[in-house]
């Protein structure tokens, strides 16, 4: 197989899942190669880290590509592909991936599985992937190749290093981008850094109304601790956006996290997996969260957290 | 502007989830089907604009029995609906491909997707008729601003960043949750919106690219779980908590 992964990167830094793709790529290539593609002004540095874990790495170099649009990514890509006739083209499943994949794909008339967690190709092309925010799983054969796969984040981080060589590919955009750039919005500062803190009690969709907060406030006060929330929780306006936990929000890694009502979608759960201690209290016995979870209990929150409040109360009192 | 919306008729991840017999398909017994969560702000977005600059909006449902999201939407505020009777799957560009087909005799300005369905998880549909249509896309979008002739889109990218992107009409935008407050409608305002036009427009698909080998729940590792009654529970907690020096 001759793989395709193309490289990321924001802030002049490569993302970390562009050696991840590497990586698959190196695993399933069979006799083939793992080639790596990263498209934009200047991008000697990102090509020098990626030919560590590749046999070739494709340098895509304009002007025009000094910042990432969709038009001008697929317009590249498609001139490469068509040229060098990969049989499978990796992509992160990023804000950036995300996006451009899907138009690559029907560019190129390839078939697409979007959010992959396995690949096998030792029959055609086969993903396995989540359906139903992590509650379902299917396995898909791709029918035909060259076909776009974009990869979940942190699911191939084993790898070694290859060592291949960087080649300038020649190409450059055959138009210019419809649509423009205009600038990068830093996140807002609020008054409590979620990152900074030992202890978050953290509320999702289960806590089902703005007024209910006050809960997890007392339980979080108690315990010397924040309270943060799920992408709902934010949405509805029920805590600010600086105490948003996942991809999209901050990322954490308090002494212990607490999570209530939140159901363990992988957005969230990027977020906060690496806390040292997490426990979750959820009614479904099938929510994804308890698989990340060090401890569990099904039950409803509004019949645990007030026992939990008076215990504490009853432990400070004496 | 006119603005062509897209709705699914999506099932709940919180409802009962079990598959079906064939192994290649999720049982429907236990299902609870709704506007898709994204759909809802999309919708929202589009009629807001209509409100503030006037012109219409389009909603489109591929289906068959998508009439329940489909009514939702108008009673939310817009104008007609297209129902594109076709059996889903999940093939994305089986969607993208009747949706194209289905309105090519619109003349629009904007074509708004949720940025995902919340069963599928695949957010394609949106881009992947962006692309076949040839029109600029922007995807993840948090806030939008509609000038003459041009949108100016914040995208959401990781750890709270935005990208603001200008784009030219016609466009795709796909929305992100939380770029609004979706209103609420009432079973009255559904039931006030039957006298709207709702159209059906058969398309053949012809596209497949994938086929479904097995579905099935995912294996999970376990947390070590605590059971007994909420006081039992809070207890065991609170042991647990002092064990580790966190009280
Ligand atoms: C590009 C993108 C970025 C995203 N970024 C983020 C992000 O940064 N952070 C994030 O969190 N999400 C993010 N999401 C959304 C994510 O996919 C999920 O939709 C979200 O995490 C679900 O939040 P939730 O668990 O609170 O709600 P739900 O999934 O609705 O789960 C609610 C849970 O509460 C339980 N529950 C209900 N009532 C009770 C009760 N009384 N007691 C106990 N349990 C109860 C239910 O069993 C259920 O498991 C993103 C999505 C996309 C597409
Ligand atoms: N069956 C459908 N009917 C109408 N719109 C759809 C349908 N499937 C997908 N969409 C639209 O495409 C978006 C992305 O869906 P998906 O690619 O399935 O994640 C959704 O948020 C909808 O706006």
């Amino acid at each position: 197989m001759k793989v395709f992964c193309v490289a990321e990167y924001r802030f002049d830094e490569l993302n970390p899942l562009s050696i991840e793709l590497l990586n698959l790529a190196n695993q399933i290539k069979g006799d083939g190669t793992a080639e790596a593609v990263v498209i934009g002004k200047d991008v000697g540095k990102y090509a020098e880290e990626l030919a560590k874990y590749a046999d070739k790495v494709w340098k895509v170099e304009d002007d025009s590509l000094e910042n990432y649009t969709p038009d001008l990514h697929v317009d590249v890509l498609s001139q490469l592909t068509e040229r060098e006739n990969p049989d499978l083209i990796l992509v992160g499943n990023t804000a950036q991936g995300g996006e451009f994949a899907p138009y690559l794909a029907a560019k190129l008339n390839a078939p697409i599985a979007t959010d992959v967690v396995a690949v096998d190709v030792s029959d055609g092309v086969k993903v396995s992937r989540y359906l139903m925010q992590g509650k379902l799983m299917v396995d898909l054969k791709l029918k035909s190749t060259p076909c776009v796969l974009t990869i979940r984040q942190g699911v191939f981080k084993e790898g070694s290093e290859v060592g291949g060589e960087i080649v300038d590919a020649g190409i450059k955009p055959s138009k210019e981008s419809k649509r423009k750039f205009v600038s990068y919005i830093e996140p807002e500062v609020g008054e409590v850094d979620i990152t900074q803190a030992d202890i978050i009690v953290s509320v999702g969709r289960g806590i089902e109304d703005e007024s209910n907060i006050e809960l997890a406030e007392e339980l979080a006060d108690l315990l010397g601790g924040v309270v943060a929330g799920s992408r709902p929780v934010i949405d509805n306006g029920w805590l600010p956006k600086d105490r948003q936990v996942g991809i999209s929000g901050k990322v954490v890694k308090p002494k212990l996290y607490l999570a209530l009502g939140i159901s363990g979608a992988f957005q969230h759960v990027m977020g906060m997996k690496d806390s040292e201690l997490i426990i979750a209290i959820n009614k479904d016995p099938e929510a994804p969260i308890f698989g990340v979870a060090q401890y569990g209990a099904v039950a409803d929150l509004f019949d645990v957290v007030p026992e939990l409040i008076e215990k504490l109360k009853e432990i400070k009192g004496a | 502007m006119k603005i062509i919306v897209l709705a699914k008729h999506a099932p709940d991840p919180e409802s009962e989830i079990s598959v079906a017999s064939d192994g290649k398909s999720i049982s429907q017994s236990g299902l609870v089907y709704d506007i898709n969560d994204w759909d809802r702000y999309a919708v929202e977005e589009a009629i807001r604009i209509k409100e503030d600059k006037g012109g219409e909006v389009v909603v489109v449902g591929v289906g068959t029995n998508c009439d329940d999201t489909l009514r939702k939407c108008l009673a939310m505020g817009a104008d007609r609906a297209i129902k594109i009777p076709v059996d889903t799957s999940l093939d994305a560009y089986t969607i993208a491909e009747v949706i194209k087909e289905a309105i090519k005799d619109e003349q629009f300005d904007m074509i708004f997707a949720g940025l995902m369905s919340q069963d599928l998880n695949n957010a394609q549909v949106g881009v992947l008729l962006a692309a076949m249509l040839d029109l600029p896309v922007a995807t993840a979008v948090t806030e939008l601003k509609v000038e003459d002739g041009k949108a100016i889109a914040r995208r959401e990218l990781e750890g709270g960043y935005l990208e603001e992107v200008e784009l030219p009409i016609p466009c795709v935008v796909t929305v992100q949750s939380g770029i609004n407050e979706p209103r609420y409608v009432s079973i009255m305002g559904i039931k006030r919106a039957k006298s709207k036009e709702m159209k059906e427009v058969s398309v053949a698909p012809s596209i497949s690219t994938l086929e479904i080998e097995k579905m099935y729940l995912p294996p999970v590792k376990k947390a070590e779980m605590i059971e007994g009654d909420p006081s039992q529970i809070a207890q065991k907690l609170i042991e647990i908590l002092k064990e580790r020096g966190l009280i």
